[in-house]
């Protein structure tokens, strides 16, 4: 029993249960979105944006960056566990595998605020 | 025909290195085994495992022109199209991501903890019977894929999951052991050897890649004995 207290859900079934959740639903937002571009023909802003300002897109669309940052968590999590670790970097992976994980959760929680803030912010 | 094997004497040498060798197999499709001996004639300095020689052991796990496998029963017309012609050079290798003792002959230590934290042995606590524990034949059946397993460790050093955290990561060979015990009628600790399984390392390393499948010299598949221990877990986690 290995305990981990960086991944997502500390927990590996969460976590794997988490990444294949999230990638139906960006699965199925990125067909959809697809299935929406091919047959809208011709696009203008106004369209566009009524279509995003309704709020069953926005919550498709919520869901669709909490899925992507999930994912990506997960995912980047498992690389940087595989390949920054005491093979690669001997005693200094601890520090640059802390320093990797911190830089990619920061990025997220800020791609996660700002999704949020587009999605939300009625601009 | 050409054969390149690595060697790596730690007492006398600085870093590995690959040596050729000239074999005379007489057009024979031998076993990659006995072009070991047929080397070792040449060479007595050659280390490597072996004992069996027919498949049963699994000592003489490695490296065959880049996929494992055991040297006894790999004829040299499976090895890669063009070795048993002399077009390419036999090349071997010791198994991969396990330290090097010498030549061929790896530390199999790492394998065998991972191993040792399954518990592979029967967990019953129930009073025995008279004679011996009884199991139905479709219950006995579920055994079948799992118990043949000769821990050569071809599979677990094909596995990049084990390459990367051979001390977290059960790796295929102890996967297929635990999944062996928990689909056993006999077992009663299921809870407990779950419960060992659920950390983001143990099990879930597997990206289900089935080097482990493609490698086994028994035919066995550990990917989908991990698929079944998965379920159970997802049985028992939601």
């Amino acid at each position: 029993m290995v305990t981990s207290v960086t991944s997502l859900g500390r927990n590996g079934l969460y976590d794997w249960l988490i990444q294949r959740v999230s990638a139906v639903i960006i699965g199925v937002y990125l067909i959809g979105m697809l299935g929406y571009l091919i047959t809208a023909g011709d696009l203008d802003y106004g369209t566009w944006k009524a279509l995003m300002s309704c709020v069953a897109m926005q919550i498709a669309n919520t869901l669709l960056v909490l899925s992507v940052a999930a994912h990506t968590w997960i995912g980047l999590w498992g690389v940087t566990t595989d390949y920054l670790t005491g093979l690669t970097f001997g005693k200094a992976a601890t520090g640059v595998r802390l320093v990797a994980q911190m830089v990619i959760a920061l990025l997220l929680v800020i791609y996660v605020l700002w999704g949020l803030v587009m999605i939300w912010g009625g601009a | 025909m050409k054969v390149s094997i690595y060697r790596y004497n730690p007492e006398t040498d600085r870093e590995p290195s690959m040596k050729e060798y000239e074999v005379d197999t007489q057009g024979k499709d031998l076993m990659v085994l006995d072009i070991l001996a047929l080397v070792k004639e040449q060479d007595q300095s050659l280390a490597y495992r072996r004992s069996c020689r027919e498949g049963v052991c699994g000592s003489d796990g490695m490296n065959m022109n880049g996929k494992n496998g055991l040297a006894c029963i790999t004829p040299l017309s499976q090895v890669a199209p063009g070795v048993l012609e002399g077009k390419k050079p036999l090349i071997l290798r010791p198994l991969p991501g396990l330290p090097v003792i010498r030549d061929l002959v790896v530390d199999m230590g790492m394998f065998y903890n991972q191993y040792e934290k399954v518990q592979p042995y029967l967990q019953n606590n129930t009073p025995a019977p008279a004679i011996e524990r009884l199991q139905t034949p479709e219950d006995r059946a579920k055994l079948d894929g799992l118990y043949e397993c000769i821990l050569c460790a071809c599979c677990s050093t094909s596995c990049p999951s084990f390459w990367w955290n051979p001390d977290k990561f059960l790796g295929p060979a102890a996967l297929l052991q635990s999944y062996r015990f928990l689909a056993d009628s006999r077992d009663e600790a299921t809870e407990e050897r779950l419960s060992r399984l659920d950390d983001p390392f143990s099990l879930f390393r597997c990206h289900g890649i089935m080097n482990c499948v493609s490698v086994c010299p028994k035919g066995l598949n550990p990917t989908r004995a991990i698929g079944h221990i998965r379920s159970m877990l997802l049985e028992r986690g939601i």
